[in-house]
């Protein structure tokens, strides 16, 4: 049986490296379609990376700690905690005689510290002023695009424990 | 213009360099000129020769050149190396057989003849032809330089190399290359002191 293809008598090299000015510009369709089979086949696999780690990442786990103790807090009062690491501040707000709410207290706009108000009942970043809701962290006013990110408390005994953090949805 | 070829006649060069500076003035490469200029042999003559590149149909610089700087266009002008890809090496300064590439240091790139590229691209003559009192480098139609006594020839031997060229030389009429074998020209010991017996 003759071969398929009769024996290329030019190296390889020598394809590569032309010497002529048109040569070097000329796509032959055999070059384009591995291109575009390797470029494809490379985003594929990129794609499925990207699936992979967001099915690894699907569920974050967040370690469960003693925020503050209950009669720490006066009405109204609030503490500084840090929360799930030590980079991340978040802000407790004792508003109401049974009611605590934690957020973090990054400001989603630019990430500056928010406060609390306590006469008006919100979070407040200075800022940009930019005024979050103390009951549940939505944007009040100003340029904040989603709402504050909630930490999720439980009382057991006298201490507050932190559980875990809601992302805040975009509104 | 188009349909001329470029002839080179080292018998009619006077040795006035006007192609030398004509060269210089080119907006291409100001300051830089890209003729090769020789004396031959300056304790025995005044004789003088003025060159182009050849530009040839296999070139050695780009053969050799490691970077992929240096290309053939479909006119077959050799042209400077690509200032982005060249390295400055000087591979092709080394292997031209006709030693035409010059280095540059300045710009860290070889530069060479291309034939007035900007120029014979749009019918123009190249600078050095226009320039040239005696004709020694001519960029005429064959028509032309068949009235001259000498005829023209692109084919060179170097030793075992056989190079075809795009630019003639004119030869005597009679021979039909030029051979040249650096063997030849080889200092030896021998030729060199009279013999003592």
């Amino acid at each position: 049986m003759p071969p398929l293809h009769a024996p290329d008598p030019e190296p390889l090299w020598r394809e590569e490296v032309p010497i002529f000015e048109a040569d070097e510009r000329y796509v032959s369709r055999r070059q384009l379609t591995k291109f575009l089979t390797l470029t494809s086949l490379g985003m594929f696999i990129g794609n499925l990376w990207i699936a992979f780690r967001s099915w690894l990442h699907r569920a974050p786990s967040y370690p469960v700690c003693s925020v503050a103790q209950l009669d720490e807090l006066p009405l109204g009062g609030v503490k500084i905690f840090q929360y799930p690491t030590r980079n991340d501040d978040c802000i407790l707000v004792h508003r109401s005689d049974d009611e605590y709410v934690a957020y973090s207290q990054k400001c989603t706009h630019l990430s500056c510290a928010v406060y609390y108000e306590r006469e008006t009942d919100r979070l407040a970043c200075p800022c940009h002023r930019g005024f979050f809701s103390a009951r549940d962290g939505s944007v009040l006013q100003g340029p904040p695009p989603r709402p504050l990110p909630r930490v999720t408390l439980k009382r057991r005994g006298p201490e507050l424990i932190a559980l875990g953090i809601q992302p805040g949805k975009e509104a | 213009m188009f349909g001329c070829e470029f002839y080179i006649d080292p018998s009619r060069c006077i040795g006035c360099q006007s192609c030398y500076q004509a060269c210089e003035e080119c907006e291409t490469h100001r300051g830089h000129s890209m003729i090769n200029f020789d004396f031959l042999d300056r304790e025995q003559t005044v004789a003088t020769a003025a060159y182009v590149c050849w530009h040839c149909d296999d070139p050695t610089c780009a053969e050799v050149c490691p970077a992929d700087a240096i290309k053939q266009g479909e006119d077959g002008i050799v042209r400077s190396a690509l200032k982005p890809r060249c390295i400055a090496c000087s591979n092709c300064v080394l292997a031209c057989p006709f030693g035409i590439p010059k280095m540059m240091v300045s710009e860290q790139m070889m530069m060479k003849c291309d034939m007035c590229y900007d120029r014979t691209s749009v019918g123009k003559r190249p600078m050095c032809a226009t320039v040239c009192p005696s004709q020694a480098l001519a960029y005429v139609t064959p028509e032309v330089i068949g009235r001259r006594r000498e005829k023209p020839t692109n084919v060179f031997y170097f030793g075992g190399q056989r190079v075809t060229t795009r630019v003639h030389m004119m030869v005597p009429s009679g021979a039909d290359s030029i051979s040249l074998d650096v063997a030849d020209y080889i200092w030896e010991e021998a030729y060199a002191t009279p013999s003592r017996a």
